[in-house]
């Protein structure tokens, strides 16, 4: 797999201090478990965290801090020591932390078409960002759109162009307020992507817009 | 101040079960995890009880610590952020798919010990940043504050945060390498 289209270092630092959405976690894993280049600067991140914990003015714990800590590792056994739950063989399209999601792979998905051969999943995840699957056929479009936020897509299979560059598998790209684009899949594979948006995307056309608030997009 | 190796060898005696081990590695991380927890917007009671949680999970999962990946410090930040976003936000959170290869059983020393160099040039690096700069980096881990809310709060525009957040990134990468 070759990426060229990385996460930034703000959403990296972001999501290794745990201040993002759940929905912006989930793309975050879900590139890092494609990409080695983004897991290393996350590492380096989550780095910093550790060298923070140092610090100058340290709270007293509860006097049986310790004798209190030491009944709850008793009262729980050891997690076995075994590697993970082995990951189903074969080819997957969907990386470990979105499998979580959908319960699988792309077979499990439960697709709502949102027209012109358009279909989307709305993944569960907390309030404040939305997660979806969005699946478009080989030459097909998504509607032109603005962003009220920030947008991020990840491609899983297939490949996309915009008006900014092309997107393969694992690319990620990062739209935010100032883009207008009208994403087109290319021939070859359907594109499935994991798409994520903390504001709902503006439509330029008429029909899309009306059709917005039943399809949450 | 800095991570010594020597936490290292802690957890392997933890992973075989040694209790004054855990003793001394909960003396030293327990006052920082809460430290982290209260920072981050928690009540003492509920960073207290975290904080035990935290260190039980140290011990549960002694055994998936790897050296040659995070030092002890960064290992514990990992579990007592998971353990915030659990406990305050109440929000999963998806971690990255492990390594196909998954955690060695046997570490390679030379890795481990290159690893801790490192992150001991990554704390000294932090250490001798503008108070400015590092006060923005702690704020932006421990504070519980997105980058506009730390811009609404010093009445800073956004760019220049971010540029400054960047900045000393940066300055730390040119000093680490
Ligand atoms: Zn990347
Ligand atoms: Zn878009």
């Amino acid at each position: 797999m070759k990426i060229t289209h990385h996460l930034t270092d703000a959403l990296l630092m972001a999501y290794s201090a745990g201040q993002l959405p759940e929905a912006f976690n989930l793309i975050v894993a879900a590139h890092v478990s494609l990409c080695d280049e983004c897991r290393a600067r996350l590492g380096a991140f989550d780095a910093i965290g550790g060298a923070l914990l140092e610090a100058e003015d340290l709270p007293e714990l509860a006097a049986d801090s310790l004798e209190l800590t030491m009944q709850r590792i008793a009262a729980a056994p050891r997690a076995p020591q075994m590697p993970a739950q082995p990951r189903p063989q074969g080819r997957r399209v969907f990386p470990a932390p979105l499998q979580d999601y959908v319960g699988g792979d792309l077979e499990q998905v439960r697709w709502r078409a949102i027209g012109m051969g358009v279909k989307q999943a709305i993944l569960p995840t907390a309030r404040g960002a939305t997660a979806r699957l969005l699946y478009i056929p080989a030459g097909a479009a998504v509607p032109d759109h603005g962003h009220r936020g920030m947008e991020l897509t990840l491609v899983l299979q297939g490949a996309f162009r915009d008006e900014t560059d092309r997107f393969g598998p694992g690319d990620i790209e990062i739209a935010t307020e100032e883009l207008e684009h009208t994403p087109i899949a290319e021939a070859g594979d359907d594109c499935i992507c994991l798409a994520v948006t903390d504001a709902p995307l503006r439509f330029n056309s008429l029909l899309p817009r009306l059709a917005q608030p039943f399809l949450r997009i | 101040m800095t991570d010594s190796p020597d936490w290292t060898m802690h957890m392997a005696r933890i992973r075989e079960g040694d209790t004054a081990a855990f003793a001394q590695v909960f003396r030293h991380f327990a006052p920082r995890v809460k430290a982290f927890l209260v920072k981050s917007g928690a009540s003492s009671t509920l960073a207290e009880e975290c904080t035990q949680e935290v260190m039980a999970t140290l011990w549960h999962k002694a055994h998936m610590f790897d050296p040659s990946r995070a030092s002890v410090a960064t290992w514990i930040f990992t579990i007592a952020r998971n353990r915030k976003i659990d406990a305050l936000r109440k929000q999963r959170r998806p971690d990255p798919e492990d390594l196909p290869w998954g955690p060695d059983p046997e570490p390679d020393q030379a890795d481990a010990l290159a690893l801790s160099q490192e992150t001991r040039r990554l704390s000294a690096a932090l250490a001798q940043l503008p108070e400015k700069q590092r006060d923005l980096i702690e704020r932006a881990y421990f504070g519980d504050l997105s980058h506009s809310e730390i811009a609404a709060e010093t009445g800073l525009p956004l760019g220049t945060i971010k540029s400054r957040i960047r900045l000393a990134l940066e300055r730390l990468r040119h000093q680490m390498s």
